[in-house]
């Protein structure tokens, strides 16, 4: 790799580092807004900022790191306590912190950045600055001297990593400790939940039973911990015994500062590789030889508590060191074409398992089949890893939200809360990714029609502010996803009338409740009195509800006027995997997914004959509608005697597919179809069968909406003539 | 067993934030309206820690706090006051008179939890 092709791969990482980084500080300042007085909060805004300005000037976007120095700087200021958070910070903070996007984007081909504006904010920010220091001069030129330290304390730390830290702590209680109601004990726990600790209490201050007074602490505790919360989360947990205790901390590990390995041979060592001494006799010597701790203790240089201590130090600060290269090692960033191709790979292995399966159950040998069979189980292993490799929390998507509620509300004058539950949900990273516009329209939907205006709320006692919900979580092989608001529900007239209006429906139509609320994801349809520029016209929700059923997922709306709305998507976990029913018509296969399957029913020539010809089946008293396959796809062939029904259910109707045989359940790794066959309706994709076979997955919604249209055409005609 | 904890605030409100947070935590709660009222509903009653308000009429946080830790059964039990941020001499009073810790109003409940945590176990 030439050094030009090195700066470039550090350019893509940058600009991925720095998206992350964007979208850390962004929840962060968004949380800062609510706790203002949380330091913690502080500081994770200024080393987003830290890390974007360093690694931006090393990259060499000067403009980035310029621009981003102003913002840093009065981060620093405030992590000092020298000016407070306020929302006029916040949101100039927030404004920088799109205008770095801009400026990242721009890097990437994107529209040129409003230079005005940067000067404006960070003139801006100057502003801030500025108040201050008109009152206190002389501590804001402390604080240059303060910032330069700390810029350079950081920047021993690996940029972009939280550094862990190992610290020694010496808690000396005063003797009155018990009588404040503290209990040192419990402050010991406290530390043990900061990070890993080792605690020796030492007892050498405690007199004889007689003088011993029960009332007072005389113990004091010795303590290596080794965190990455930094030593203000040690500091926390002495706060209400700092000015009644002796807490003393050093920091004696600084995460890979003195990691090398320093280590020389011992003379012992050197002798014996040498041949000049024998291992048995250098382990006899060695037996004899006194321990450093065990000679200090007998001269009485020490005691043997404080020996014990400095040796557990010794052995916490090892065991941090082991445990450290074992985290090292336990991340890695791919790119993800890599995985893309790692997953192809896996599909195809799968598809030869297949065929080695079925070639070994022809030859009946046992030793074949028994190797068969633990390749069979290797292969589905390797399969479900590498699934779960490209699964991604949902969590990152979530706190996009946060932002985008927060300006909706104040676009809208509304006051909406965004609360969410199982951010930890893993899914398949392209289906996290198709995701992200869908709920974009649904939440802008739940405020802006949603959630009522804060007057309105009150006055129908409810709080003033909204609440919009988000939930993931697991259900079986699929992920819920539910947005749920506490607005003021769906008015079924209200949507009646406009899907007649709209001509969607017929006024005379009986619908169900359901049916009704579906009408919101009809083309065209809107029930905003007037469009705003939040909601659009009328074109989101249909276009979600195609996204989401493109993912192959449903669409679930309930409501109850007055109390709120429920979406519900579900999705499937992965999109390269699908659970089918293998199916033939004549020599070739087809796979139906099997999400939509409802049930097989069988159709013989008399029951063709009682129906006189029309594609129209009797399913236990009900009737459903089919569609012949073989019709379709122009199959040639006779029809067998006795033909199967696959009963599916697509949007609340039910359709049936005529095939030949039903084969049975199919669990297979889709493949995308060429250029060529881009165009064919109904079919999503194919997959290979274990024998070599190709059969198509049909795209279930896809041809019932084909037919229908198909059908309705033909009517037309019919009538016209 | 579910631990007790007395609040004793003059303010309603108050009382019922805390008590309402701390029930949910799964503690026993006892309320009082003042000094007088807690040193009154203490004696007797099974408190393992007492949350208590510094401006109160009849005994103030402080006169309270001197009081309970010289019952021999609170003499060592966790007090935490509550105190504003304006009050940084009446907050080294209280701790001079025996309180274990504080904390500033306004706070949320997980604050308020995180303080009994920290000092009830």
């Amino acid at each position: 790799m030439s050094s030009d092709e090195g700066l470039d791969k550090g350019r893509e990482i940058f600009i991925e580092e720095a998206q992350e980084l964007l979208t850390e500080l962004e929840s962060a300042l968004l949380e800062l807004e609510e706790n203002p007085a949380d330091t913690e909060l502080v500081g994770r805004v200024f080393r987003a900022m830290h890390t974007i300005k360093g690694s931006g000037a090393m990259f060499g976007y000067d403009d980035i790191a310029k621009f981003t120095h102003e913002v840093e700087t009065t981060f620093d200021m405030v992590r000092n306590g020298e000016i407070p958070v306020t929302t006029n910070l916040i949101n100039l903070t927030l404004m920088a912190r799109d205008q770095i996007r801009t400026m990242i984007e721009a890097s990437q081909g994107g529209p040129q950045v409003d230079e005005a504006r940067s000067k404006e904010i960070i003139s801006g920010f100057k502003l801030v600055m500025a108040k201050d220091s008109d009152e206190k001069e002389v501590a804001s030129a402390e604080s240059v001297t303060a910032t330069d330290t700390s810029t350079t304390a950081q920047k021993e730390a690996p940029i972009g990593r939280v550094s862990i830290v190992t610290y020694r702590v010496r808690f000396r209680p005063a003797p009155e400790l018990f009588a404040t109601g503290t209990n040192p004990i419990l402050l010991l726990n406290e530390l043990r939940e900061v990070g890993k600790a080792t605690i020796v209490a030492q007892t050498d201050a405690i007199p004889t039973l007689e003088d011993f007074d029960p009332e007072t602490c005389l113990t004091y505790w010795d303590i290596v911990i080794t965190t990455d919360k930094g030593i203000d989360a040690i500091k926390d947990v002495f706060i209400f015994v700092e000015d009644l205790c002796e807490v003393k901390i050093e920091t004696i590990d600084e995460g890979g500062v003195f990691d090398e390995d320093e280590r020389h041979l011992k003379l012992g060592e050197i002798l014996l590789s040498r041949g000049d001494v024998r291992l048995d006799d250098l382990k006899g010597v060695l037996g004899k030889q006194k321990k450093v701790g065990q000679i200090l203790v007998e001269l009485g240089i020490t005691d043997e508590s404080h020996v014990t201590s400095a040796l557990a130090e010794q052995k916490h600060i090892k065991e941090v060191k082991e445990q450290k290269q074992k985290t090292d090692a336990a991340s890695i960033r791919v790119p993800s074409e890599k995985l893309d191709k790692l997953v192809d790979l896996v599909g195809e292995l799968v598809t030869v398992q297949a065929r080695l399966s079925q070639t070994v159950t022809d030859f009946s040998d046992g030793v074949l089949m028994s190797i068969s069979e633990e390749v069979e189980r290797l292969t589905w292993e390797l399969r479900d890893n590498t699934m779960s490799i490209r699964m991604l929390p949902i969590g990152s998507t979530f706190s996009k939200f946060k932002r985008l509620l927060r300006d909706l509300s104040a676009d809208l004058g509304k006051e909406v809360n965004l609360t969410t539950d199982g951010a930890d949900t893993e899914l398949d990273k392209t289906v996290i990714e198709k995701l992200n516009d869908p709920l974009v329209h649904i939440i802008r939907n739940s405020v802006d029609h949603g959630i009522e205006q804060p007057d309105v709320r009150v006055a129908a006692g409810k709080s003033r502010y909204g609440t919009v919900h988000l939930t993931a979580g697991h259900s079986g092989a699929n992920v819920l996803i539910q947005i749920q608001d506490d607005g003021k529900g769906l008015d079924k007239d209200v949507l009646f009338a406009k899907a007649v209006e709209k001509g969607i429906i017929q006024p005379d139509a009986e619908l169900s409740e359901k049916e009704i609320f579906s009408l919101i994801f009809a083309p065209g349809f809107s029930t905003a009195q007037k469009l705003t520029s939040v909601s659009g016209r009328g074109v989101g929700m249909d276009v979600v509800k195609r996204n989401i059923e493109a993912l192959r997922g449903t669409v679930d709306i309930k409501s109850t006027l007055g109390v709120g709305t429920t979406i519900t998507l579900k999705l499937p976990l992965t999109l390269a995997i699908i659970d089918g029913l293998l199916v033939k018509v004549a020599d070739d296969f087809f796979v139906i997914p099997l999400s939509v399957v409802q049930e097989c029913v069988e159709l013989t020539k008399e029951d063709i004959a009682r129906m006189h010809n029309r594609h129209i089946s009797n399913v236990r008293g009900a009737i459903v509608p089919y569609i012949v396959v073989r019709e379709h796809f122009l199959v040639d062939g006779p029809r067998p005697e006795v033909e199967q029904i696959v009963v599916t259910e697509v949007e609340d109707k039910r359709v049936g597919f005529v095939v030949d045989y039903v084969i049975g359940e199919h669990q297979t790794v889709i493949k995308t179809l060429g250029r060529i066959y881009r165009d064919v309706e109904g079919i999503s994709g194919a997959t290979i069968l274990g024998d070599g076979t190709v059969a198509l997955i049909m795209d279930i919604p896809k041809l019932v909406s084909v037919v229908e249209k198909i059908e309705s055409s033909s009517y037309e005609t019919a009538l016209s003539a | 067993m579910s631990k007790t904890i007395m609040t004793v605030d003059d303010s309603a409100s108050v009382r019922q934030m805390v008590s309402f947070t701390l029930k949910g935590a799964g503690y026993t709660v006892v309320e009082a309206v003042d000094g007088k009222d807690a040193l009154t509903k203490i004696t007797g009653a099974p408190v393992n820690m007492v949350i208590t308000d510094l401006n109160m009429p009849n005994l103030d946080g402080i006169g309270l706090i001197r009081a309970i830790r010289a019952l021999p059964d609170f003499k060592f039990i966790p007090i935490i006051m509550l105190t504003t941020e304006s009050q940084d001499t009446r907050k080294q009073e209280g701790k001079s008179a025996g309180a274990t810790g504080w904390i500033v109003k306004p706070f949320k409940p997980d604050q308020l939890l995180g303080v009994v945590k920290k000092v009830l176990g």
